[in-house]
């Protein structure tokens, strides 16, 4: 649908955005994930050809947009994007909707009847005549939404749709996206510095830290193979560093990491400075006595319980096995296992649940694996 | 003593003639209006766009233009009259339309007077449009007349103060209308020469009368707007950032 090529964007001799190369798949909901600043507004905008790169191209259903501006309207307009800041005009709700018709020279009778369905999609079907500015943060970017999608865009571009939203309007709205997109097929993409928002709603993420995409892919592989500490901290995991692979068959790895050894599955040789990911949900506890047998596909690391952490219906238990690791239990096995600060326990992970980068400036690092 | 009661009478005249609506009060208020309004209207109409043109266009010396008319908001109305009457006296570039001393001349005077601070406050009403707007405008398929349009509407509360402003202005000032117009009795008389001449004269209550008028049609002025903007007050603070006075 849309394919960037070695995209940058510069302002005031800052480039914000650096050699993008990305293409968006039609009918997908694409993440662009990040930090505030990283350069997704930056991004979208260029996407929206509302701004031009510097370098690189873009093309829109295989077609180029260097063109004049006039073109580049046409092409604007099977796009619809939805600003950070709702940016409503001061008219009425339906009228503000009607804006993308309106400009679109579209028969009067014929907008009314379009205005009045999106507003029904949206349910703000009440307020078509209340003044927009008037409206509360929630509503006013439905209505920003709506005004968008009433132009029925092949891409519905939205940037931190619910940023400063109620958690109430924010499910509303992220219920709206994949309506849309799963009822008409838009194709969506979406900037948002939430993490969960872009793992319950995308398909694949793309990971833009400071100008660069980092990562693009399926959520399994940006949530469980992050490739750098960056990222691998920005999507929940702390990763432990200090790590040298020692040996590596088959690509299963020994690694020695501070007091204790590891076995994990990657392609990386020995000699090779490293960190390890362990996500949380992988760990599981159990007491000394009951330690399966460590295998070769299998840690079992012995510990002593430092921190104990509510999470919802579970508990984030964090214990010190020479590295630390955080493992999360429900809080019904937490009281079966009668797990309290001090209680020795024993880590199980299996070697694929060890996700290992490479973590070649380690030693400038020292304050790795601080735990939250 | 005698001051007071001179001012005392002038007062109790003024309001004679104003219920007695005396002719001659009447038709130089209705002359102020007709030339005020006129210069007014013709402003707006070169101030929205000229105005649009500058803020909405790059160019080279874009900050020194709008510095050139800010400075020009407090341009003394002798200068503006000495400049309209050099050009249209009889012996200055236009004068064959024999233009001086008739209200077209001082129609002309005051819409040169109102001109920089109309344009001015129409630069500043749109540049207080959010520049979200603008981007959301352009990113709904709007054209550049479209998205142009469509924030000077935005504006529009603003650029109304923008018009009464103009308006005031034109309406109370002195020096056009007393170097082009002349003051000629029954043809270029306005309330302002009116009250500057009566009062030399001593008939104290007849510029008492017209200095009256005079700050009712400004409070016409103020209340038709606050009408105008009274459905939409709420939404003009958050646009202006307070209540328009």
């Amino acid at each position: 649908m849309i394919q960037m090529s070695g995209v940058s964007r510069t302002f005031g001799g800052r480039t914000v955005v650096k050699g993008i190369d990305l293409e968006i798949r039609r009918g997908e909901i694409f993440a662009l994930i990040g930090p505030s600043g990283s350069g997704k507004t930056t991004l979208l905008r260029l996407i929206d050809l509302l701004d031009r790169p510097n370098t690189g191209s873009i093309r829109f259903d295989g077609s180029p947009t260097d063109g004049p501006e006039h073109e580049r309207r046409a092409v604007r307009r099977r796009m619809a994007m939805v600003f950070q800041k709702p940016g409503v005009l001061n008219a009425t709700v339906e009228q503000n909707i009607a804006f993308g018709l309106q400009f679109r020279g579209m028969q009067k009778n014929r907008i009314q009847k379009n205005v009045t369905s999106v507003l029904e999609m949206v349910g703000l079907s009440g307020l078509s005549r209340r003044r927009a500015l008037t409206l509360s943060g929630g509503e006013m970017q439905r209505v920003a939404i709506a005004r968008a999608i009433v132009t029925e865009p092949e891409v519905l571009l939205l940037d931190e749709p619910t940023a400063n939203l109620d958690p109430l309007s924010t499910e509303i709205i992220e219920n709206l996206i994949v309506r849309v997109n799963r009822e008409r097929k838009t194709t969506v993409i979406l900037a948002t510095h939430d993490m969960g928002q872009g793992q319950r709603l995308a398909s694949r993420i793309g990971v833009l830290m400071d100008g660069r995409l980092v990562q693009a892919g399926e959520i399994y592989d940006i949530f469980y193979h992050p490739v750098n500490r960056a990222i691998a901290t920005f999507v929940g995991i702390d990763p432990v560093s200090g790590g040298i692979v020692q040996s590596n068959e088959n690509n299963l790895a020994t690694i020695a990491i501070r007091s204790v050894s590891i076995q994990a599955v990657t392609a990386l040789r020995s000699g090779e400075r490293v960190a390890l990911c362990i996500r949380p949900e992988e760990v599981t506890l159990s007491l000394p006595e009951s330690c399966p047998p460590a295998t070769s596909a299998r840690n079992c690391l012995a510990g002593t319980i430092t921190r104990l952490l509510p999470y919802g219906p579970f508990t984030r238990v964090q214990v010190d096995c020479g590295i630390p690791v955080t493992a999360l239990v429900t809080r019904r096995s937490s009281e079966e296992l009668n797990l309290s600060l001090g209680t020795r326990v024993n880590a199980t992970i299996k070697a694929t649940a060890v996700h290992v980068i490479p973590d070649p400036d380690a030693a400038d690092n020292p304050a790795h694996g601080m735990m939250e | 003593m005698n001051e007071v009661q001179e001012i005392i009478d002038g007062v109790t005249q003024a309001f004679q003639l104003i219920i007695t609506l005396n002719p001659e009060l009447l038709q130089v208020t209705a002359l102020s209006l007709y030339i005020s309004l006129s210069a007014t209207v013709l402003s707006t109409l070169i101030a929205i766009p000229v105005g649009g043109l500058i803020h909405f266009r790059e160019f080279a010396g874009k900050r020194v233009l709008i510095t050139i008319i800010q400075t020009l908001y407090s341009v003394p109305t002798v200068i503006i009259g000495l400049l309209v009457f050099l050009l249209i006296s009889r012996s200055g570039p236009l004068g064959i339309l024999g233009l001086l001393f008739t209200p077209t001349g001082m129609i002309i005077g005051q819409t040169i007077l109102i001109l920089p601070i109309m344009t001015g406050l129409v630069i500043t009403a749109l540049s207080g449009v959010d520049r979200n707007i603008r981007d959301t405008l352009v990113s709904l398929g709007a054209t550049e007349f479209q998205s142009i349009a469509q924030i000077v509407q935005e504006a529009r509360f603003a650029i109304l103060g923008a018009v009464i402003l103009g308006f005031g202005r034109a309406i109370s000032e002195v020096g056009v209308a007393m170097m082009i117009g002349g003051n000629i009795r029954g043809e270029t008389r306005v309330l302002t020469t009116s009250i500057a001449l009566e009062t030399g004269m001593g008939n104290f209550g007849l510029s008492i009368a017209l200095g009256i008028v005079l700050l009712a049609i400004a409070l016409v002025v103020v209340l038709i707007m606050n009408l105008i903007t009274a459905g939409a007050l709420s939404d003009s603070d958050k646009i202006l950032g307070g209540p328009m006075a």
